[in-house]
């Protein structure tokens, strides 16, 4: 049975339901237990649990110092194509908006590169629209070949791909993957999706486990937050979570947390996250899965990052422009507006301030994968 | 009692039996300070977190010189990459001492021993002074050694859990049966751990967490320094059974002695 047809027997909905009558001692039984299952995730979800944030945070802090320390990693992305055949409702970048488009040289994204470089940033999160026919495999791997000198890890955020394309990627020198389910509710995303070439679910579901199975070091995963009601959607990515680091024990797992900001498009995402969500979300995640990674992006304001932290944050993106060109050129529109806009240095700075330290590389491609330069 | 009773692995004598890591710290700019409260001689860095093209940016800016750097492969899943970690470490002059972790569980981190002894095998053949970390098993420690191993290491209880000797009854079955340093590496959390692993024979121990996690490092890597001289003082001591009941310290038929 695939992911895809577990994930459809999932019934998060029963799970979520029946912790709706937790009481606070069920909570405390979901935050002593040594592995919590989905249940006790959904568990930590619940009402009861709301009233419950301090103990949870506490716990959470202490199994966060456990597994990775003071360490937090950094990175920042690059986009360099912003062609897409989509029309996702929520993103600026789709085909149904007039904006201007750009799709990076060889040489473009070496001089993106370099001021990134200057920065002291190593890893990077590459990014494209979903446009196959003009961000190929062949010109990522050109990007690639472009970057693997400058950049101790790459990340791709890009469409989904067959097992053997993320073959070429690993073997190019991506040693992580990005990629969001967008909504894990079925229904909702063919209605955020119709028309686009991202309009199969399950194509895009399983294509972590693609990426496992081809060799990936490490793989995000998450829901646009704002897009579902935010428990199901945290419950069913903590599902998708369990089957991967299950299946896949070796792989680095991790969740992203990404939270919807004002767009382009004017569009407002209908179930709108409050930050005593998002906190409970993001304690449940990590009391769930103490040595999963947890990504905070710049979509947050720099004061509530810094505040969440201690929760369980182990990477976070800094110096960001979310514009295709935006460091070295002419920059296209951005995908979405930030809210933290600190510099690599000023991220740096406030960190060791806050007593963690910042990590500019935490893995290098050279180290395994595919590249035997 | 340190200078009298030395540790030699791979060639070299050492005088401290207390091995730390270098990681998870809040600010690495303490680093000398607990090396020096901690009074070790060989420290351990995970190679991915050293960037290969600036290694001056790296954790080693802080390792003072005349220590002997451990690096581990950390990372590797298999033998084919700990065995690429390896050589790259040696690339980038970071000496011919490494540590071999190979773990393909990160829910559990518990190392991988029929993929560590191969790459143990591979690396000695190279000149690697190979140290492996594994889970406490005897049948897989004679192949280490037979292997080359400098030393094994196996684990305690699973990293950065401060559960002490979980495996002590295994641990005292290695000690007792290997002619190569069992240095107890993982699980100890408190002074007390590492000095009931030197009581029960270890040559050492390695631990990372304990020290770095702590609220004050350097005072916590002294007491780590004194429980680990402590223990090894009372190892080589010899210490008297334990029992159920109590024994008159003075006994009633001492007359007929």
């Amino acid at each position: 049975m695939g992911l895809y047809d577990v994930i459809r027997r999932f019934d998060a909905a029963a799970l979520l339901g029946a912790a709706q009558n937790a009481q606070p001692r069920d909570v405390e039984a979901a935050l002593d237990r040594e592995r919590p299952t989905l249940r006790d995730f959904a568990v930590l979800l619940s009402d009861a649990a709301a009233g419950l944030l301090e103990p949870m945070a506490q716990k959470a802090r202490l199994l966060t110092r456990s597994h990775f320390g003071s360490a937090v990693v950094l990175f920042t992305p690059l986009y360099i194509s912003n062609y897409c055949d989509s029309v996702c409702a929520y993103c600026s970048f789709g085909r149904n908006h007039r904006i201007e488009r750009m799709h990076l040289s060889p040489e473009q994204i070496a001089a993106e590169a370099q001021r990134i470089s200057e920065t002291g940033m190593r890893h990077i999160l590459v990014l494209t629209g979903e446009a196959r026919k003009i961000a190929t495999i062949d010109y990522l791997r050109e990007a690639m070949a472009v970057l693997r000198d400058r950049f101790c890890s790459i990340a791709i955020e890009v469409y989904p791909m067959t097992r053997d394309e993320y073959g070429v990627m690993v073997e190019s020198s991506v040693d992580s993957l990005t990629i969001y389910q967008e909504v894990y509710d079925e229904q909702a995303y063919h209605r955020y999706h119709a028309g686009g070439p991202k309009d199969n679910y399950a194509f895009r579901i399983e294509a972590p486990e693609r990426a496992c199975d081809a060799g990936m070091h490490a793989v995000t995963i998450g829901s646009l937050l704002g897009l579902g009601s935010w428990r199901s959607e945290a419950l069913a990515t903590a599902a998708h979570l369990d089957y991967l680091r299950t299946k896949y024990p070796g792989v680095e797992m991790a969740v992203s947390l990404p939270r919807m900001r004002p767009l382009a498009g004017d569009f407002t995402p209908p179930y709108p996250v409050g930050d005593r969500q998002f906190v409970q979300m993001l304690l449940a995640f990590r009391l769930f899965a103490p040595e999963v990674g947890i990504t905070l992006s710049t979509r947050e304001q720099a004061e509530f990052r810094d505040a969440v932290l201690p929760l369980g944050v182990t990477k976070v993106s800094a110096g960001v422009s979310t514009a295709v060109g935006g460091r070295s050129g002419k920059a296209s529109t951005t995908q979405f507006e930030i809210a933290d806009t600190r510099s690599v240095e000023e991220m740096k700075d406030s960190l060791l301030r806050l007593g963690y330290q910042p990590v500019m590389h935490d893995w290098s491609h050279r180290l395994t994968g595919g590249f035997h330069g | 009692m340190v200078t009298d009773d030395p540790l030699i692995i791979g060639g070299i004598t050492v005088r401290s039996r207390l091995i730390t890591g270098s990681g998870k710290y809040r600010d690495d700019r303490i680093i000398p300070d607990v090396l020096e409260a901690a009074g070790c001689d060989i420290i351990t860095v995970a190679l991915r977190r050293i960037d290969l093209d600036r290694p001056q940016d790296s954790i080693l800016n802080h390792v003072p010189k005349g220590k002997v750097l451990l690096p581990n492969t950390s990372g590797a899943r298999t033998a084919a990459e700990a065995v690429r970690i390896a050589r790259l470490s040696r690339e980038a002059g970071c000496g011919n001492w490494i540590k071999i972790e190979v773990i393909n569980d990160s829910k559990y981190l518990l190392p991988d021993n029929a993929e560590t002894i191969a790459a143990t095998d591979v690396l000695v053949r190279e000149g690697f002074v190979v140290l492996p970390y594994m889970s406490p098993d005897l049948y897989a420690a004679r192949r280490l050694v037979d292997a080359g191993a400098a030393a094994v290491m196996p684990l305690g209880a699973p990293i950065g859990t401060n559960r002490g000797l979980q495996t002590r009854a295994l641990l005292e079955i290695m000690v007792g049966e290997l002619k190569v340093p069992v240095i107890v590496d993982a699980g100890i959390g408190r002074p007390s751990h590492a000095a009931q692993a030197m009581e029960l024979g270890a040559a050492a121990v390695l631990l990372n967490t304990a020290i770095a996690s702590s609220e004050d490092p350097v005072a916590m890597a002294r007491a780590f320094k004194l429980a680990v001289e402590a223990g090894r003082l009372a190892y080589l001591a010899g210490m008297g059974p334990e029992s159920m009941t109590a024994r008159a310290s003075s006994p009633l038929t001492g007359f007929l002695e």
